[in-house]
């Protein structure tokens, strides 16, 4: 507690005054002008950031834990014997295009985050610091991949449980999560758009809903494409999430499906390039 | 960065100076046309009504907000043109308080210290002085979200401080609070002055802006209706009044004849049946009105009225403030210059 020493403000009544105006002085006084930190040391100070909300909020981790699991174990069952004579068999096929599914649809979070930072005024106080101004949200998206890589190995232990054998072994494992982590980092720019665009948190989540949902079920994530007809061929070929689904159950299977990891990787930059620059001017105008 | 004025030593010239502001929304023009000029090292109130327009001018003074007209310079740097050096002169304790609420009060604070450069452990340091010199120790290790209206406030405040900033806006600082928390903030912002950093406070109170800032703009709807001193402002609205309470009720009638024979003024009584109050006038300053107060007293002794208690005071700002948003709406919109009417 403060203490009063004569010449602070005088206490009214019986109360002690808080602030400590002597030792507020020195906090004020000292000369420690630190040098502003550079844009990887802002990132990380909002990655440690993202890492605390974790921390104290647990229960967001829910979407990257529970949910995925339900996943794999619904879509394995409910499709598995019709699609590919039994669970066992589809589940080869289909838990890497879950895994990239759930992994995307968690990218949503980024944008109500940022919108729930602008609604609670906390925004304009990072936006008046001296600072890299996308390190705010490059922070989050460090938050993120922690919450991309947990939902990838909470998955992946479901699915071995339930007889998922990849044939690429840990290699291949690692390497398709991975890639699948530098995609959901590059696709979450889009919901950061959508945080700065739109009022509310409702709207972010309506709007991100209607880019992701579509984009995973016209992809090849729960059927081969061979099976559908041309129009709609076309479509889920040119799907990026058909693209990243491909190469990270390519890589999970073993062999090296290079021009599908190139896809990937040049619509990460894609996307990176056009959402990342919308975002920081969005980020600036605001 | 040496051309960082620092705490202590208050740069020359003015901490802000901001000419012919504008900020529009749609067809509504919140801010249409503010100057403010505050020297460095004092505290200066914005006072106005809600919706007056306070924190639209204090956003675009803090980088928030791009002006759509007019300029604003803080410690002579342009608030468009050159926005990063002014976010390092800078802190904002906005309206609404500005923390993370999932986080501690601790990590608040160790956050925004890495923010201005320091490392981790020297963060950490501050942020816990920090947290003793605003009583709020015992709170660190708790979110923001379980924190007192007045608690809260405080954090902001520190939060804003651990940069050492030269200026520090403060909008509406004290809204929502009980009167003890108020008392708190005064304090703070009190020793914060003292040690050399400028302070603008937007403020709905003018017992606040009374209390805190040596000069004051009372705007409303997006204009600077009036400004200067308290002094100034209370001397534009001429005189102040005397207050009286009688003995025996029976007699306020009498007396009121009196005050309204020597003063010339409007007598008005009040809800206490033995009070009554008036203008004093302001013919001959403020001597002036003490002599003709006297003289009330005089001639309600000799008529055998018994005065218990009496006082002659300056208008309230609450006058002040009546009187200029009366005579603007009679007067169309002209800003009232108050300095004319001030004694030397
Ligand atoms: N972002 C905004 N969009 C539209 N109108 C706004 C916005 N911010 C403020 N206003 C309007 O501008 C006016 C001034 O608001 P404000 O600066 O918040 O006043 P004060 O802080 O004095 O209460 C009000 O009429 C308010 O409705
Ligand atoms: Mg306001």
């Amino acid at each position: 507690m403060s203490t009063v020493t004569p010449g602070e403000t005088a206490p009214r009544g019986d109360e002690l005054t808080p602030v400590s105006a002597r030792s507020l002085a020195d906090l004020l006084a000292a000369d420690e002008r630190p040098a502003r930190p550079g844009p990887f040391a802002a990132s990380m100070a909002f990655g440690w950031r993202a890492m605390l909300k974790i921390k104290h909020v647990p229960e967001q981790l829910f979407d990257v834990t529970v949910l995925p699991v339900m996943l794999v174990l619904m879509f394995t069952h409910l499709f598995g014997g019709a699609l590919a004579g039994s669970p066992r068999e589809y589940i080869q096929y289909l838990l890497p295009g879950v895994m990239v599914m759930s992994v995307v649809m968690t990218t949503m979070y980024t944008g109500i985050a940022i919108n729930n930072d602008i609604d609670k005024g906390v925004f304009d106080r990072f936006r008046t610091l001296p600072v890299w101004r996308p390190a705010t949200v490059v922070g989050y998206l460090l938050g993120d991949v922690l919450r991309y890589s947990i939902a990838s190995v909470v998955m992946l232990t479901a699915g071995l449980v339930i007889g998922f054998r990849p044939d690429g072994g840990a290699v291949g494992v690692v390497a398709g999560i991975l890639l699948l982590i530098v995609f959901a980092f590059s696709f979450s720019w889009i919901g950061t758009m959508f945080g700065l665009l739109v009022r509310d948190e409702k709207t972010v989540m309506g709007a991100s809903m209607t880019v992701i949902f579509p984009s995973n079920f016209l992809s090849d994530i729960f059927v081969d494409p061979a099976t559908m007809p041309g129009w709609l061929r076309t479509l889920v070929d040119h799907n990026p999430i058909t693209h990243v689904a491909s190469a990270v159950r390519g890589l999970m299977d073993g062999h090296w499906p290079g021009a599908e990891v190139a896809w990937t990787l040049g619509w990460s930059a894609a996307l990176v390039a056009v959402f990342g620059s919308l975002t920081v001017r969005l980020y600036n105008r605001k | 960065m040496a051309d960082r004025p620092g705490v202590g030593a208050p740069p020359a010239g003015p901490a802000i100076e901001a000419v012919g502001l504008v900020k529009t929304f749609g067809a509504d023009r919140a801010v249409d046309g503010v100057d403010l000029t505050v020297q460095a090292g004092t505290v200066y109130g914005v006072l106005g009504p809600n919706g007056a327009g306070k924190t639209t001018t204090v956003k675009m003074l803090a980088t928030l907000l791009r002006p759509d007209g007019g300029q604003a310079r803080i410690f002579g740097h342009d608030v468009v043109r050159e926005a990063d050096t002014v976010r390092g002169l800078v802190s904002l304790t906005g309206q609404y308080a500005s923390l993370d609420e999932d986080l501690t009060g601790l990590e608040n604070l160790v956050l925004l210290g890495r923010l201005t450069g320091l490392s981790k452990r020297s963060a950490r340091e501050r942020a816990g002085r920090m947290l003793e010199a605003f009583a709020l120790v015992d709170a660190a290790g708790r979110q923001v979200k379980n924190y007192s209206g007045g608690m809260r406030r405080r954090l902001d405040i520190a939060a804003s401080l651990l940069n050492t900033p030269a200026l520090l806006f403060l909008d509406e600082p004290t809204t929502g609070l009980d009167p003890r928390s108020r008392n708190q903030v005064w304090d703070i912002v009190r020793a914060i002055v003292d040690l050399g950093t400028t302070v603008l406070l937007t403020t709905q109170y003018l017992d606040e802006a009374d209390r805190l800032a040596s000069r004051i703009a009372v705007i409303d709807k997006g204009r600077v209706i009036a400004e200067g001193t308290k002094g100034e402002l209370k001397a534009s609205v001429g005189s102040g009044s005397v207050h009286l309470r009688l003995r025996d009720p029976g007699q306020r009638a009498e007396a009121e004849r009196v005050l309204a024979l020597h003063l010339a003024a409007e007598v008005q009584l009040d809800v206490d049946p033995v009070a009554l109050t008036a203008r004093v006038g302001d013919a001959g300053g403020d001597r002036g009105a003490a002599e003709r107060a006297s003289r009330v007293l005089a001639e309600l002794a000799r008529r055998g009225i018994t005065v218990d208690t009496f006082s002659l005071g300056q208008p309230s700002l609450d006058e002040v403030f009546l009187a200029l948003t009366d005579r603007r709406a009679g007067a169309g919109g002209a800003p009232a210059d108050v300095k004319e009417g001030a004694p030397a």
